[in-house]
């Protein structure tokens, strides 16, 4: 044999899954240009608020002022530096929503890769679970648990909004590894005697590695969406600023009738606006480079 | 030299259920591999084959009859023993696309069962044994191809690696389903010639499932044939006699079939005897008696059409038929002259009726 | 007629692999097919056949793109055109009308959801001319008379699904198909690859007999050697995008004088006659993105010489026959190839093997 014509290139970051999704973000100019977005506003709200002074203070002689070299944003109704507070806006529902995210992902990839690989009653049993949880209005049990516990930690708020998130994952999972385990490498793995947490885990799991990880943006989305929501209508602790607190109070106050305050107004939506065109087209750009089907030229 | 069987099949069946009905995919099969001997099972699709050799290889579990492992039945083996017999039966796929996970390097895919069952320690001999491996299936130099990817390989080195990788298991026994049938020529006799060298050194049987006559004379000339149809083995013996002289109406109507490369045979060949129905009768709706009566040249009324034929021997090998069976009645000697185009009565194939 | 039904000049196929990326994947291709001839077109996957057989009727999916060369027919009424200029309407009536394909994998030809009598009822009245109504009676006289051809029973299959049939029923009302509008040229992908051994047979037998009914000439292409020696009389064997041989068939079977081919036919498992020892290629088939220099074959090759790398070998003139029947084959060291298989008794010793030379530079 001189089988030297496909010498296996010393390329093993490019192979790898961190390596694909890098090489697919990096790639495709929409998916480019939404992983830049997303940096950036994960690296404004994170980095900003450390290197933004902090001293905010109440200046009842400078109530909306309109945007200048001093004040970029202008100033709000108590006199505060518009910008100063979007800097410190942005963590809280992106450390929640991702959070949230990482939970109902873990929970679902867990239990929907058992559901689907061993199926019977287990599997059974958490369909059961899903069917219920898929029934209930996720929003409404959300209101309902965040006014029951008047003082919720975010941490707290991630388990609920995680918690409704989780079902409609599982069962795609649950499928694809229904799938997955009838392909013939899975059988190769069984007839090798490798063990079954590994078969799942390792052979099966790094197959849908680009599916997961879409679906993680999907739910950073819908999870920074939800606990939005939820400070809009006020129903959390008015604490921390954040982007839905802005918003509320701009509602509540009708600040949006006033044509001074618009840089107030806009700049919370504008970056939950960005924030989400930038989580969408880095999902399309990972989805291209995860998924073989597409990656196959 | 009568040592107990590397692997026996004795009256195995496996009924499916299906939504028309219990189907017997594989009616009472009985075979037995020896190390370092290959068994070939040779039919259409839908005969049975495959079936048989996942049962054989303990991935399903047969509906009755029994899969013995020198000489002990599967059923009543105890845990350890149960190991011991996966490891030493491998299996080898149809597809060498779908049996490598796409997301394994070779080095990965080769080493998993390896430090699963703690065959080796450490990296530094876990690539040593890899590159042994690649080495025995002629994949050199192993170390081009330990960190590749099954999509930076073709389907022969793919395939290669398959075979690789149940070598890992030091395999007493192989089962190849077609492993062959999905490459290109020149690549299918290499690997052919690959797995003939591991016979031969490492004393390994096989059980080589394939369509191809061509395969199975090739890689089983010192080796046996089975001919199956319809879930029943109609013609078994050894593979010089088998294909040389053929005796079953649907063997030699298999090997009238194959085409080969040499027009002016191909020319001469025009004129053979052609299959009354070209079509394959259902499972679920079986001919009464012989199986294959409805497509078979020689067939005779009132002598095909009522009972199962059994196999039973004639010329050196087992057929499963009537008129061959009543034909030797008389003259026991081994006569040679019922070839297939000698059988009389020229037919035209009637136009494809329903299955 | 000494006009060649179909001239193939200097054609070559590209593929659009990235924005400004392509691979060609057959080039250089010069065909002359006369009225009646059946030419295989011979290799192993990825060689170019499918796309080449694709481009003959401009076909090509759509990232491929026909980069150069010029494909012309001569048409029914005597007239020809080249198919390169040929406005998508006149394409369509062309194909099928005057040359038709058989795809590969007769599962899947047929859509699922449609009934055969409706497959033959939108051929015939998508290529009408205008001057017949395909009434539905009309339809399935028609599509009756071209089952009744292929051998299957009219009044079980034209209403029938196409799930509902086997495998060599389909690939039979296939070929029905395209002969529906009785088509001079008809090009046949891999006709026979996933259907059983015996069907297979029975695919062969109603090609030849629709071949001395009909006449038609016929492309096919297949990896299957023994199929090209079965069914054809000129033989075309392909290697990395190019022809890299032509001739008769018995010229390919009996005396390969490029050592592609005679390796690939020594490598042929035959199943009459004793157990040869086979011996295969070494190497595998190059990469269409990385092409080896001069004959792309010389990597694999026991006569390469320096000379092989240097340039592209063009086909040499070997034995020259009228109508296409010629013996060319693009090797520089052609005379050198020597290979042996005749005899087919069971008695006969069958020596495979090719001669190597003295000079070889391995």
């Amino acid at each position: 044999m001189t089988a030297v014509e496909a010498p296996a290139p010393r390329r093993k970051f490019r192979e790898s899954t961190l390596g694909q999704i890098w090489t697919g973000l990096t790639r495709s100019p929409a998916g480019f240009a939404g992983t830049v977005l997303v940096l950036a506003i994960v690296g404004f709200s994170f980095i900003g608020p450390l290197v933004v002074d902090q001293h905010n203070p109440t200046d009842t002689s400078q109530i909306w002022t309109a945007p200048s070299g001093e004040h970029w944003l202008g100033t709000q109704y108590e006199g505060k530096d518009t910008f100063t507070i979007l800097v410190n806006s942005g963590a809280e529902p992106i450390w929640v929503g991702g959070m949230a995210a990482t939970m109902a992902v873990i929970v679902a990839v867990v239990l929907g890769s058992i559901a689907g690989y061993f199926r019977g009653r287990i599997d059974a049993l958490l369909l059961q679970l899903t069917d219920v949880t898929v029934t209930i209005p996720q929003f409404l049990l959300m209101i309902a648990v965040v006014a029951f516990f008047e003082d919720i930690p975010p941490w707290g708020v991630a388990i609920v909004v995680g918690s409704t998130m989780w079902a409609f994952l599982f069962r795609s999972i649950r499928a694809q590894v229904m799938s997955l385990k009838e392909r013939e490498f899975v059988e190769a793995a069984k007839l090798q005697h490798l063990g079954t947490a590994r078969i799942v885990f390792r052979e099966i799991l790094p197959n849908m590695a680009g599916f997961i990880f879409v679906n993680f943006v999907i739910a950073v989305n819908q999870a920074i969406y939800a606990i939005v929501g939820l400070y809009i209508l006020g129903l959390m602790p008015s604490g921390t600023p954040n982007w839905g607190l802005m918003i509320h109070l701009s509602w509540q106050n009708n600040f949006f009738l006033l044509p001074v305050a618009m840089p107030f107004v806009l700049a919370p939506l504008l970056m939950i606006v960005l924030f989400t065109i930038g989580l969408v087209t880095m999902g399309r750009g990972l989805d291209q480079a995860l998924n073989p089907r597409l990656r196959e030229r | 030299m009568s040592e107990t069987p590397l692997l026996k099949l004795s009256g195995l069946e496996q009924v499916f259920d299906t939504r028309k009905g219990p189907v017997a995919a594989v009616g009472g099969v009985d075979l037995e591999i020896k190390a370092g001997k290959v068994l070939c099972l040779v039919g259409e699709s839908g005969c049975g084959k495959t079936t048989t050799a996942r049962a054989a290889a303990g991935i399903t579990r047969p509906t009755s009859g029994a899969v013995e492992f020198r000489g002990k039945p599967l059923t009543a083996m105890n845990a350890a023993e149960r190991t011991e017999y996966r490891r030493s039966v491998q299996y080898i796929h149809q597809d060498p696309y779908a049996a490598l996970n796409p997301t394994r390097t070779v080095y990965s895919t080769l080493t998993a069962g390896l430090k699963r069952h703690g065959l080796v320690k450490g990296r530094t001999e876990a690539r040593a044994k890899a590159a042994e491996l690649l080495r025995l299936v002629d994949l050199t130099p192993p170390e081009s191809y330990l960190d590749s990817y099954p999509h930076q390989l073709s389907g022969g080195q793919r395939q290669r690696v398959n075979v690789a990788r149940s070598l890992a298991m030091d395999p007493k026994l192989l089962i190849c389903d077609e492993s062959t049938s999905m490459l290109d020529v020149s690549i299918r006799v290499s690997l052919l010639n690959t797995l003939g060298r591991l016979r031969d050194e490492l004393d390994v049987g096989f059980l080589f499932i394939t369509h191809d006559l061509a395969v199975a004379k090739y890689f089983a000339w010192d080796g046996e044939i089975a001919v199956m149809y319809l879930g029943k083995v109609v013609e078994h013996g050894p593979t010089p006699e088998v294909i040389g002289n053929p005796q079953h109406p649907y063997t030699k109507a298999l090997i009238g079939a194959v085409c080969e490369p040499d027009p002016d045979l191909a020319k001469a060949n025009r004129s053979a005897e052609q299959l009354r129905s070209a079509e394959i009768p259902s499972l679920h709706d079986l001919p009464a008696g012989c199986a294959f009566h409805p497509r078979c040249p020689a067939f005779e009324p009132g002598v095909c059409d009522g009972e199962r034929p059994l196999l039973q021997l004639a010329s050196r090998r087992n057929v499963a038929c009537h008129v061959v069976a009543r034909d030797r009645a008389p003259a026991a000697a081994d006569d040679r002259t019922l070839t297939f185009d000698a059988v009389p009565g020229l037919r035209r194939p009637e136009p494809e009726s329903a299955i | 007629m000494t006009d060649p039904i179909l001239s193939v000049r200097d054609l070559s196929i590209a593929y659009r692999t990235g924005r400004k990326e392509s691979v060609t994947a057959v080039s250089g291709i010069d065909l002359d097919l006369y009225e009646g001839q059946s030419l295989a077109l011979v290799g192993e996957s990825g060689c170019g056949k499918t796309t080449l057989g694709l481009g003959l009727l401009r076909l090509l999916p759509g990232l491929g793109e026909i980069t150069s060369g010029s494909l012309t027919y001569r048409l029914k009424d005597g007239s020809t055109a080249d198919l390169l200029k040929m406005k998508p309407e006149q394409l369509r009536r062309f194909r099928w009308a005057e040359a038709a394909m058989v795809f590969q994998g007769a599962m899947n030809a047929f859509n699922p959801v449609i009934k055969i009598i409706d497959h033959f009822a939108d051929t015939l009245r998508d290529h009408s001319d205008g001057k017949k109504q395909w009434t539905k009676a009309a339809v399935e006289a028609r599509a009756g008379e071209l089952l009744e051809t292929v051998r299957l029973d009219p009044d079980r299959v034209l209403q029938s699904y196409p799930h509902e049939l086997s495998g060599g029923m389909k690939q039979r009302a296939l070929i029905a198909l395209a002969i529906a509008l009785d088509p001079q040229v008809l090009v046949l992908d891999e006709p026979t690859t996933a259907l059983d051994l015996l069907t297979q047979r029975s695919i062969v037998q109603q090609l030849h007999e629709l071949r001395k009914k009909f006449g038609f000439t016929m492309v096919f292409i297949t990896h299957d050697l023994g199929l090209a020696a079965e069914l054809a009389d000129r033989v075309a064997t392909m290697y990395a995008g190019r022809i890299i041989e032509t001739g008769s068939a018995r010229d390919i079977f009996y005396e390969p004088k490029h050592p592609y081919t005679a390796g690939l036919i020594n490598a042929v498992m035959p199943v009459k006659g004793e157990r040869p020892q086979l011996e295969s290629i070494p190497g595998y088939p190059p990469s269409l993105k990385a092409m080896p220099s001069g004959c792309a074959f010389h990597p694999r090759c026991a006569f390469a010489t320096d000379a092989c790398k240097r340039e592209r070998i063009d086909l040499d003139l070997l034995t020259e026959r009228p109508l296409g029947m010629s013996h060319t084959a693009a090797c520089l060291h052609h005379d050198q190839v020597r290979f042996q298989r005749k005899g087919t008794g069971t008695s006969t010793e069958r020596p495979a093997s090719i001669v190597e030379s003295e000079t070889a530079d391995v």
